[in-house]
């Protein structure tokens, strides 16, 4: 590893702790294919790398939320009993297959947000018409937040609980494999199934990406997969980058940006296919 | 069951995770700045810290290696922190239930950490 390589990744993180940000996808979908397919780095390092920097980036942006009280903690920590084993799970089956296996998931992950990023979020909140789960009761998730939009107090009651848990641990499991925040898929367990408002999930869901980072993270050091002179320049440029960004999004259409970083995901998702298919 | 008191201990949680995370930000560039100057990590091609001990060992040396790590694991125990720190919470709400909850997830996350290499 030369000083102009780790130059070069501080550099690209910045740019994808930026886009990232802007799109709400989270550095890693951008900065993994970078570090491996431009810098030709082991796709463990890179993940591993990448891991890391999700722990920075979530860190900064849940407080907002949590000082709004939108974040549901009982249900977030209850969630985190599914997303930091998965993360371990996630963590193993890293290690133990093969790396073209690796690039061939990370590619199916990059055709799948491409195709969220076409879609509008599937909520299945209805206010008043949720039928509460006993076990739900039972932990007292329900909750109540202000709505700035509405200019009302909302009051939601939590459905099917352990689908959500489940679908939270495969959300674990894919931020431990393939070192993403995975946001997207906790808040499809708590959209859908738990049928959580939109703005309860996505609180949520931010509150809870940090520490699921942290459980996979631990494995990654301890194997010797977070390499500092990567990892290093990786975490700072996607923190400085994100930072960035989240001031722009402030001032920009987020929707047509999206879609036109559509066809650049699908581009990419197909040079990780093309480096799986030629090793 | 007192949520606001709950939220005021978050949000002060929340902040002094914000602050770790900048701190261990910073120890990150240090190590970064000395590296780049030195034009050495301080260890062979291709080999760093992978254990606490190791990175410890290495910071004794001034290893610029060394530091980028301690500053990642700084970063990477900042959640850690934060949950354990969930813990003391729903212990004084007198909430068994989640306290129970929350001590599972710091355990896990130890486990991670302790054993992660086994894995």
């Amino acid at each position: 590893m030369f000083l102009s390589t780790s130059i070069f990744i501080f550099l690209s993180s910045l740019v994808a702790g930026l886009i990232g940000a802007l799109l709400g996808l989270g550095g890693g979908i951008v900065i993994i294919p970078v570090l491996t397919l431009i810098l030709g780095i082991p796709i463990h390092e890179a993940i591993g790398a990448s891991i890391v920097s999700v722990i920075a980036t979530s860190s900064g942006s849940a407080i907002a939320y949590v000082r709004d009280k939108i974040t549901n903690i009982r249900i977030g920590m209850f969630l985190e009993t599914a997303t930091t084993v998965g993360a371990i799970t996630g963590a193993f089956i890293a290690s133990h297959i093969s790396v073209k296996a690796l690039f061939i998931t990370f590619a199916l992950l990059m055709f799948y947000s491409a195709a969220t990023m076409t879609r509008k979020r599937n909520a299945r909140y209805i206010e008043g018409q949720v039928q509460e789960d006993p076990l739900a009761k039972r932990l007292s998730m329900s909750g109540q937040y202000f709505d700035k939009a509405l200019h009302k107090e909302i009051h939601y009651r939590v459905a099917h609980v352990i689908p959500g848990w489940l679908v939270n641990y495969t959300a674990g499991i894919l931020s431990g494999l393939l070192g993403i925040g995975g946001g997207a898929f906790k808040v499809l367990g708590m959209d859908v199934f738990m049928r959580l408002p939109m703005k309860v999930s996505t609180a949520t869901s931010n509150f809870m990406i940090g520490v699921t980072a942290a459980a996979s993270a631990g494995v990654y050091f301890t194997r010797g997969d977070i390499n500092p002179v990567v990892a290093g320049p990786v975490a700072i440029g996607v923190l400085i980058g994100a930072l960035a960004g989240t001031r722009i999004m402030v001032r920009l259409k987020s929707k047509t940006l999206r879609l036109l970083f559509v066809p650049i995901l699908l581009f990419v998702a197909i040079q990780m296919l093309w480096k799986a298919w030629s090793m | 069951m007192n949520d606001n008191k709950m939220f005021n201990a978050e949000v002060f949680i929340s902040l002094s995770l914000r602050i770790g995370v900048f701190l261990s930000a910073a120890v990150v560039a240090i190590g970064l700045i000395v590296y780049f100057f030195s034009g050495t990590t301080g260890y062979p091609a291709g080999v760093f810290p992978t254990s606490v001990a190791g990175v410890f060992s290495g910071l004794l040396q001034l290893k610029p290696a060394a530091i980028i790590s301690l500053g990642l694991l700084l970063l990477i125990a900042t959640p850690v922190f934060r949950v354990g720190a969930s813990v003391i919470i729903f212990i004084i709400e007198r909430d068994h239930l989640y306290t129970v909850i929350t001590l599972l997830v710091f355990s896990i996350l130890l486990f991670s950490l302790v054993f992660g290499k086994a894995l």
